[in-house]
């Protein structure tokens, strides 16, 4: 590492001079993080950071969808007497809350932290000690919630929990505030790496990757993490209305005391709406990726499908009423909220004709991230008719509230979200591993996944229709309801089957499966440019991009630019619009402070659910960690210095 | 894609008429809904159909060998020009299904009775919901025409009603889908709902919003009648409880009024006036017990006196410890109060 | 790199910090002042929203006094004097003042931080009371939230700036954008002081239109 009085000029940089295996072999020291527990601990690598949040964010897949088996099991029959009306209300509560809180939105936030800082061409994210401190944020509120579950103590009001079943009065205990809290530490998470990768998208894009050159995936993240700034700062002030008139007696949602349950209602779905496209937008960016890829062309439609990304960005601010159809507003406000739910349909229709439009002018090729991308367009379309169905008052004032909503957000979030996220994991798994998934079995995952699903949700259309409620723990014998339900059981677990497959075939293929080399799907952006997996300082040198689609513009050789040193973490800064070369940006060595800053913030988190001062008390370790995370470590760096 | 068309059908013809069921409309709300749904269906479909047609046309072009440039740009040239196509059915399906939705709306308003459309007067009805039970109370400006029941309606055919939707504890959701869409019931507001029953029968509402423990089995027997039988039914609604007659259903009466139960409960006409619980004094003519839980009869209602708990965990009717020869007592007396 | 590469422009010249869009930390500091500010506009929106749940606003209770609110408001205008200066002094690499102007800022928050314990205490009506207590509280509690916090960083930087560190041209972009962040909390406090402290007043005793 350089230090002060170092002469600037003679320190190493990447260049003619130094390139190849021994610029990799310096770089590597540098950007590399101690092997072991320690480093592991430690480390701001957001190739590491990343995976082990994909990872965690699949464990509560899996445990969410185990409850999902229980809650099927149970009503495969009626008048079940397997499971209780509390135990079942709590499965179902944790249900959504494990899918929505702790798989959804981190996967997907977890797989841009891995592939953007790549797909832009730059060595790190930005703020990669705030990366860090984002995931064991995640997973001290994840594994919070999952002990308090398994104690008894978890959430029995539902994942949105609306008031005053949640509130003091009736939900006693700690249940509720126990979720009320897990929505903090997972809205911390989720807005700290929305940060970060909007600064990266904004300013550490490969010189020439101007806006209009980046990568569909790029925008997409981009309109996510923007849309997560805006929409959770309302469900993180929702839930603490909700903690605090549960600990300290405000009146918030008491109507006898000026409050009002629809405050609840209005807070949590401006965040709620916003929320299920913050899921499905990156989705929407893997598409796009998988179809340029396999149809070996670029997405056809590109400004309309830019234009499409930031106006479903937009609208998704404009819908949240469409979850209080049934609450009485005035009528003539609903009309708005109807029209604004129909309108967003025009931007996704537009999208389906660019990926169909793109296949139908290129030269499609069937492998498995395709196919999950053709179950995606199938189950996706389903799912976003019915979509429009809800979004007329009168209709859903028939099916708000039955297994026909629950048919429908089935359909777009596993439609729409989980098909595209298991083609992205088969696509980006040679770049995370270095290995190839195995076709095969890939293949029959997606043919069991795909009847699964449908056997699962398809006929939940019908059991809505007829009459059958949402979250209930049991319904009568005699209404007419059984064959759906068992046929829906039946298929519940076919489509479990299918996941279970896939991630046999990803554990097994990590160890055993072929070799990939850097590029094998012969993909056009910059990550497949860097081996697999990449290096800890992913580009050697920083490349410079002249298109939307860089290696297949490249021909044989990439163009790079040169002078960043070597002895030092340094990552190049462009221009937010044109990406012109700026600034060299130091990057953070590995630190344990966001660690220890993490454990702080989740004993103020925790312990402010039994008593408040512990929000006082707990601030004053908070801040001292955060204090020397940021106090520069070191001697003062060698330039520039300022006299 | 996959779903076998047999199955389909088979589940449609099966599943269309039913107690509780959106399908089987049996009022002018639910009618009109359903008709809305069948435009959305077809446009919807054809939508579906489309896309599922360029998708196919899209993957059989697969086999061609190759895409040259030029052809690439063609084939560009031409998805410009049908995305614009696209988009403009896109707004027209949405503009008739926003069309459709608009003024379905507007008609039910209009076969509203407060507007004074209908030529009938309303019968009005305050529906409270409360944990995990209805109480229902006939509106009448005449105190001595009011009728409290709880747990069930009774509805003549073709007679508009307006009924008022309070809550006095947490959201519960008021719905009769053969009658028309839901709504919530929310505490410190009200809400209004209007039916219009058009066709004789009985059928089965259930609370539409997560209210707790028993939100499974809160629901609500509702009987549509002929005018007659209605009146009839009204009639022997606003007579006060039967008197005890035999000696059993006296020592029941008696347990009945010396003991909790009139606590909670009320029977007209008699000195049990609790509201905690619902109102028995037409108990017997019911068809459930704990809002749909069980079907009324006798042995059920005995195993729910002795054990309310063991029946519907968590209500708020507690453990009362009545001797067996009570029980049987009681049992008889709750039996007579038709 | 797995292609092999052609070499362009060399880029050891560019300079290691700058100020404002082109700082990466700008970007972070923006971010945070975009989610914090949704918050604030959320909760003014969940105060009208209550209000107009209301016949009688404020229900049962005095507004707040309007002394110390305003008292507040006034020194934090003035705080923006030798923000401004020390921000400038930043961007214009001068140490020495730099350093005066975030002792001066670190002593200007302390004034502020007892006029905010008085705003408490006249409140006229605790958290408990009522929805409007409760949310009236909730507004100057999450203000003050980014008071103390903006506090403790000018307290840090300004420590900074007297070690060796403070000679580093990246330290210089940390304190100007500490004085961005304190522009955000002047600013955001305009429209919560006329929310807490104006609209009871202009409400007062029935609702207005």
């Amino acid at each position: 590492m350089s230090r002060r009085g170092d002469d600037p000029k003679a320190l190493p940089r990447d260049g003619r001079d130094l390139t190849g295996d021994a610029l990799h072999e310096r770089l590597s020291l540098t950007w590399c993080t101690q092997p072991g527990f320690w480093g592991w601990l430690t480390t701001v690598d957001h190739k590491l950071v990343g995976r082990r949040y994909i990872f965690t964010a699949l464990v509560f897949l899996v445990l969410g969808g185990i409850l999902a088996l229980m809650m099927r099991v149970q009503l495969a029959r009626p008048e079940n007497g397997l499971i209780s009306a509390d135990r079942y209300n709590q499965i179902f509560s944790m249900h959504g809350t494990t899918m929505m809180f702790l798989f959804a939105v981190p996967v997907m936030e977890a797989m841009a932290v891995y592939i953007i800082p790549l797909m832009l061409g730059t060595r790190n994210i930005a703020f990669p000690r705030l990366n860090a401190f984002s995931y064991w944020v995640f997973l001290f509120g994840g594994i919070m919630i999952w002990v308090a579950f398994l104690f008894n103590v978890g959430p029995e009001a539902g994942w949105f929990s609306y008031v005053p079943l949640a509130g003091p009065q009736f939900s006693p205990g700690k249940r509720t505030d126990f979720w009320a809290q897990m929505i903090t530490f997972t809205e911390v998470a989720a807005l700290a790496t929305s940060v970060e990768l909007v600064a990266t998208i904004m300013k550490q894009r490969a010189p020439g990757m101007s806006l209009n050159r980046m990568p569909l995936f790029a925008w997409g993240v981009l309109v996510t993490s923007l849309m997560v700034i805006f929409a959770m700062p309302a469900v993180m002030l929702s839930s603490s209305f909700l903690i605090a008139d549960r600990l300290v007696g405000t009146q918030f949602y008491n109507p006898t005391e000026g409050g009002d349950a629809l405050l609840w209602q209005h807070l949590f779905w401006f965040f709620g709406h916003p929320e299920v496209y913050i899921i499905f937008i990156p989705a929407l960016g893997f598409v796009s990726q998988i179809t340029e890829t396999f149809t070996r062309r670029p997405v056809f439609g590109y400004a309309a499908m830019v234009l499409a990304l930031v106006s479903i960005g937009i609208l998704a601010f404009g819908l949240w009423v469409h979850h209080m159809f049934a609450t009485g507003l005035p009528r003539l406000g609903y009309s708005f909220y109807t029209a604004a739910s129909m309108m967003i349909a025009l931007p996704s229709g537009v999208q389906i004709f660019c990926w169909i439009a793109t296949m139908w002018a290129g030269r499609p090729r069937f492998t498995v991230p395709m196919l999950w991308v053709i179950g995606f367009i199938v189950t996706f379309v389903i799912g976003g008719l019915t979509g429009v169905m809800v979004a007329s008052v009168p209709l859903d004032l028939q099916l708000h509230d039955t297994y026909f909503v629950v048919a429908h957000f089935h359909y777009v979030l596993i439609g729409g979200a989980v098909f595209p996220l298991l083609g992205a994991i088969t696509f980006w798994f040679p770049k995370f591993s270095g290995r190839m998934m195995d076709e095969t079995l890939g293949k029959l995952s997606f043919v069991i996944g795909f009847i699964g699903f449908h056997l699962t949700f398809f006929p939940m259309h019908f059991t809505g229709l007829m009459g059958m409620p949402r979250r209930v723990y049991t319904y009568p014998s005699d209404i007419g309801w059984n064959m759906l339900n068992m046929i829906s059981s039946i298929g519940a677990f076919v489509f479990a089957s299918a996941l279970l497959l896939f991630m046999a075939n990803a554990i097994v293929s990590y160890r055993k499966g072929l070799l990939s080399g850097s590029n094998p799907w012969e993909a056009s952006s910059l990550e497949w440019a860097v081996p697999s997996p990449p290096p800890p300082y992913n580009f050697a040198h920083i490349p410079v991009v002249e298109g939307r689609t860089p290696l297949w513009d490249a021909g044989g050789t990439l163009s790079v630019v040169t002078g960043l040193r070597v002895e030092d973490r340094e990552l190049l800064l462009t221009t937010a619009i044109d990406a012109e070369p700026d600034l060299r940006e130091p990057s953070p060595l590995p630190t344990i402070w966001p660690l220890l800053s993490a454990i702080a913030l989740t004993a103020l988190f925790i312990g402010s659910i039994f008593n408040p001062w512990a929000i006082v008390w707990g601030a004053i370790p908070l801040a001292l960690a955060l204090i020397v995370w940021f106090w520069p470590k070191g001697p003062p760096e060698a330039e520039p210095v300022i006299e | 894609m996959r779903r076998p068309p047999l199955l389909i059908a088979a589940l449609l013809l099966g599943g269309c008429s039913g107690e509780q069921s959106a399908l089987d409309p049996a009022g002018v709300h639910s009618g009109a809904v359903l008709n809305l749904f069948g435009l959305f269906f077809w446009v919807c479909l054809i939508a579906f159909a489309l896309v599922i047609g360029f998708l196919v046309i899209a993957m059989l072009q697969a086999r061609r060998v190759d895409a040259a440039r030029s052809e690439r740009s063609e084939h560009d040239a031409i998805a410009s020009r049908l995305l614009r196509g696209w988009i403009v059915f896109i707004i027209a399906g949405l503009l008739v299904l926003t069309l459709g939705s608009y003024f379905t709306d507007r008609n039910l308003a209009l076969a509203a009775p407060d507007t004074g459309q209908s030529n009938r007067v309303p019968i009005r009805i305050k529906l409270t919901g409360q944990q995990w039970w209805w109480q229902v109370e006939y509106e009448d400006p005449n105190a001595s025409q009011q009728i409290r029941t709880a747990n069930e309606l009774h509805l003549p055919v073709g007679v508009p009603v307006h009924i008022r939707l309070e809550s006095i504890d947490v959201i519960h959701s008021f719905w009769v889908p053969n009658l028309a869409g839901k709504q919530d019931m929310i505490p410190g507001r009200h809400n209004d709902i209007e039916l219009l029953p058009t066709r004789a029968g009985h059928y089965r509402s259930q609370c539409a919003e997560f209210c707790g423990l028993q939100h499974a089995h809160m629901a609500l027997d509702v009987v549509i009648e002929p005018m007659a039988d209605w009146l009839k039914w009204r009639a022997q609604s606003l007579q006060p409880a039967k008197a005890p007659a035999t000696a059993e259903e006296k020592a029941g009466y008696a347990y009945f009024m010396e003991h909790q139960c009139s606590a909670c409960h009320s029977i007209a006409g008699t000195p049990a006036f609790g509201t905690v619980g619902p109102d028995l004094t037409h108990f017997a003519s019911r068809p459930s017990i704990g809002a749909g839980t069980v079907p009324n009869t006798r042995g059920h209602l005995e195993a729910w006196i002795a054990d309310p708990q063991g029946m519907k965990e968590g209500n708020h009717m507690p453990y009362l410890a009545v001797p067996p020869d009570k029980l049987h007592a009681l049992g008889a007396y709750l039996r007579s109060l038709s | 790199m797995t292609l092999p590469v052609h070499f362009t422009r060399d880029l050891s010249e560019l300079p290691t910090h700058a100020f404002g869009t082109r700082s990466l930390t700008w970007w972070g500091v923006v971010g945070f002042m975009l989610i914090e500010g949704t918050g604030f506009a959320l909760a003014i929106a969940a105060y009208f929203f209550l209000m107009s749940q209301e016949q009688l606003w404020p229900p049962s209770a005095l507004p707040p006094k309007l002394l110390w609110g305003t008292l507040t408001l006034i020194v934090m205008m003035l705080s923006e004097i030798p923000n401004i200066w020390v921000k400038k002094a930043a961007e214009e690499h001068r140490l020495r003042d730099t350093r005066i102007g975030l002792v001066i800022m670190s002593i200007v928050v302390i004034p502020l931080l007892v006029l905010r314990g008085f705003e408490f205490a006249n409140l006229n009506i605790g958290w408990d009371r009522n929805a409007y207590g409760s949310i009236l509280w909730a507004l100057l509690l999450l203000h003050t939230t980014h008071l103390l916090t903006d506090w403790v960083d000018t307290l840090v930087l300004a420590a900074l700036m007297f070690t060796d560190h403070g000679s580093e041209g990246r330290r210089f972009v940390d304190v100007s954008e500490n004085g961005l962040y304190w522009h955000f909390v002047v600013l955001s406090w305009i429209p919560l002081y006329v929310v807490i402290y104006w609209v009871p007043r202009m409400t007062q005793g029935g609702l207005i239109g």
